[in-house]
């Protein structure tokens, strides 16, 4: 077993607003192994961006950590200055976020924006060595180098996307954070660029969280599987192990709500209610007001994430038999 | 068999690319290109394919929100068939009563002045339909059956007091309350989050049976459209390329792009293989396209006759699945 290269402990996150405090991740602990790629699902609001950007400490001023510890390679993330935080971020944790084209700067020619980067982190580098690591960072993201001298604005969707996954290789990163990189794509791009992503990670080792929605998506290239749900992760598992053992009611709503092509053409099931309000997150387990499996003790107390056996994680007081 | 709702032949819709105020456009988008198909009353028939493919032109040249460049769109209006290209004031209105478009996102197709009864209740002000109280009643009824229950505590609230999924629901209500024979969905669920999306698959199939309504459903979603519609219908640069029954054309796909299409679709399930998708280069734009197959420079399969040829014919290769390929 490979060792781990992040491991994050009861990690909670709030942002104050002025309506209250939004709890927006809550009690959080994970852990990913080196060269790993682990997928992190959710529904918009569940907390799994706002775990990425606490990981990158990217968080807006209004967010306060509120306890836990982020140990990536051994250093706690938690307390570090943003001085001390920049000989992490992009040089050893890099982020692919979802708009490409707010990634990159529109007055810049691409070429330029990767140079840029690689300077801040490895000082004065010699232009012409850094324009051929541009080319080969195009090549190896499937882009002609030829493109390389042209503006973002005459770049195509999923050419953006390519350049900005480019960037974020820019510095040898150990870990990659992709955050929806492939929602705004057409499906054939996608196939793509997810394909692409997949390659690069086994060529080069890298370590990858993605982040989506899309259990389609997580289910092609993760090797490990995270369920968050209303600033909570609900539950953890090997990939096959979650889509075909779900533990929690919730995780087996989510895969039984998916529509696929293949397939007898299933009925889908309906999850009733909406996500809560984290201004004021339900008691006990948060899922309780939409869980058809809640008992009285779902109501008054939180499940303890535990362990049901080779790694599996879920809280839940009422487990299904997978 | 029931009757024939709706009827396109040779549809186009070109849009000029202008250079200058005063210069004539010499270059064209041919968004839709000589498209035909019929929708029977009561079904449902899916459009999908990529962004620009012209999907969302032709849901709204079927509603006429644009007016087509040439070609008919025959709708049965009152038990006659009418073409509603060429309407105009007093029957353009009355034309309107019977159609109705969902938008996609619930964010930007409700006006955040308007309460939700407010909302609901305009198609019925615009058409003059009841009095105040009658509207009323109707609009808590119609609320009821999009489930934002109970409706009097919804009538007036703001749109930014509602969830997405809500939105998504008034964003319905407001399209069925006149009792429209057709209703143009495009990407009705595609802002919603899983466990919310489902609910409202569900709510416009129900409705659409309950109040015998006949969609054109328009997704990028394969998966979605194979549970909202009973046909399927595949885009490409403004052409229409294949169209069947769903399962048929989902389980064999014959036109190149639908199958490259299909093979592109991430399946939730971590045991699935999926085999890359045999289709080469990136989609363009359909600006003054040469005659031949819109398919041409992307396809694996391409011979001599597809370089000479014309843009191959919609032709109906057994059962009602129309492909448009020389090469099936």
């Amino acid at each position: 077993m490979a060792e781990s290269i992040l491991k994050i402990e009861n990690f909670t996150m709030h942002y104050m607003t002025k309506a209250g405090e939004v709890s927006a991740v809550d009690n959080v602990s994970l852990e990913i192994r080196k060269g790993e790629s682990l997928g992190l699902v959710g529904e918009s609001g569940c907390g799994k961006t706002s775990l990425a950007i606490s990981i990158m400490k990217l968080l807006p001023e209004n967010a306060v950590i509120k306890g836990g510890h982020i140990y990536f390679d051994g250093t706690d993330l938690v307390p570090l200055s943003e001085d001390e935080m920049r000989r992490f971020r992009w040089r050893r944790i890099s982020m692919i976020f979802q708009a490409a084209m707010n990634s990159l700067n529109p007055v810049y020619r691409v070429s330029d924006q990767i140079i840029e980067a690689m300077e801040t982190h490895f000082g004065n580098i010699d232009y012409s060595e850094a324009r051929e690591k541009v080319a080969n960072l195009f090549r190896l993201v499937g882009l002609d180098p030829k493109f390389m001298d042209q503006y973002p604005h005459e770049y195509s969707g999923g050419m953006r996307q390519r350049a900005v996954i480019a960037m974020a290789l820019a510095c040898e990163p150990d870990l990659i954070i992709a955050d929806e990189p492939t929602t705004a794509l057409d499906v054939i791009v996608q196939d793509n660029i997810l394909r692409e992503l997949k390659a690069l990670q086994e060529k080069l080792g890298t370590t990858m969280i993605y982040i989506s929605h899309d259990i389609a998506v997580i289910a092609e290239v993760s090797h490990r599987i995270g369920i968050m749900y209303a600033g909570k992760l609900v539950e953890l598992a090997d990939a096959e192990e979650i889509f075909h053992h779900p533990i929690h009611p919730y995780t087996a709503g989510l895969m039984s709500a998916f529509p696929s092509i293949i397939g007898p053409k299933r009925e889908l099931v309906t999850i009733p209610g909406e996500p809560p309000d984290l201004l004021n997150p339900p008691s006990g387990c948060r899922f309780h007001p939409r869980c058809q499996y809640a008992t009285e003790i779902c109501r008054e107390k939180e499940p303890e994430f535990k362990d049901y056996g080779s790694g599996h994680m879920a809280s839940c007081w009422n487990p299904l038999e997978g | 068999m029931s009757e024939t709702l709706v009827r396109v032949e040779n549809l186009c819709k070109y849009f000029p690319l202008t250079r200058g105020l005063f210069r004539r456009a010499s270059l064209f988008v041919h968004a839709v290109d000589d498209i035909n198909f019929t929708i029977k009353r009561g079904e449902s028939l899916g459009l999908v394919g990529e962004s620009g493919s012209g999907k969302t032109t032709t849901g709204k040249l079927l509603v006429r929100l644009l007016e087509p460049t040439s070609g008919r769109i025959l709708m049965k209006v009152d038990g006659e068939e009418v073409d509603i290209s060429t309407l105009k004031g007093e029957s353009l209105k009355r034309f309107r009563r019977h159609v109705q478009m969902i938008f996609q996102d619930p964010y930007e197709s409700l006006n955040p002045r308007f309460t939700v009864f407010d909302t609901v209740a305009e198609p019925l002000v615009v058409q003059g339909i009841g009095n105040v109280l009658e509207r009323e009643e109707r609009v808590a009824q119609m609320l009821a059956l999009v489930g934002l229950t109970p409706p009097s505590s919804f009538l007036f609230r703001f749109p930014h007091e509602l969830s997405g999924g809500q939105r998504q629901r008034v964003a319905i209500a407001r399209a069925l309350i006149i009792e429209p024979s057709f209703v143009v969905a495009d990407e009705p669920t595609s802002m919603l989050d899983v466990s919310i999306r489902t609910g409202i698959m569900y709510l416009m199939l129900d409705l659409a049976e309950r109040l015998g309504v006949t969609y054109l459903y328009i997704t990028h979603d394969l998966a979605v459209a194979r549970y909202m519609s009973s046909r399927l219908a595949v885009m490409y640069l403004g052409k229409i390329v294949e169209m069947g029954e769903m399962e048929e054309v989902l389980q064999k796909p014959l036109h190149p792009y639908t199958r490259a299409l299909i093979s592109a679709v991430p399946i939730p399930d971590p045991r699935y293989k999926r085999p890359i998708p045999e289709i080469k280069g990136a989609i363009s734009e359909p600006i003054n396209p040469p005659p031949t197959c819109r398919f041409l420079d992307r396809c694996l399969q391409a011979a001599k006759i597809c370089q000479d040829s014309p843009h191959p014919p919609l032709e109906d290769k057994g059962g009602g699945h129309y492909v448009a390929c020389y090469m099936v």
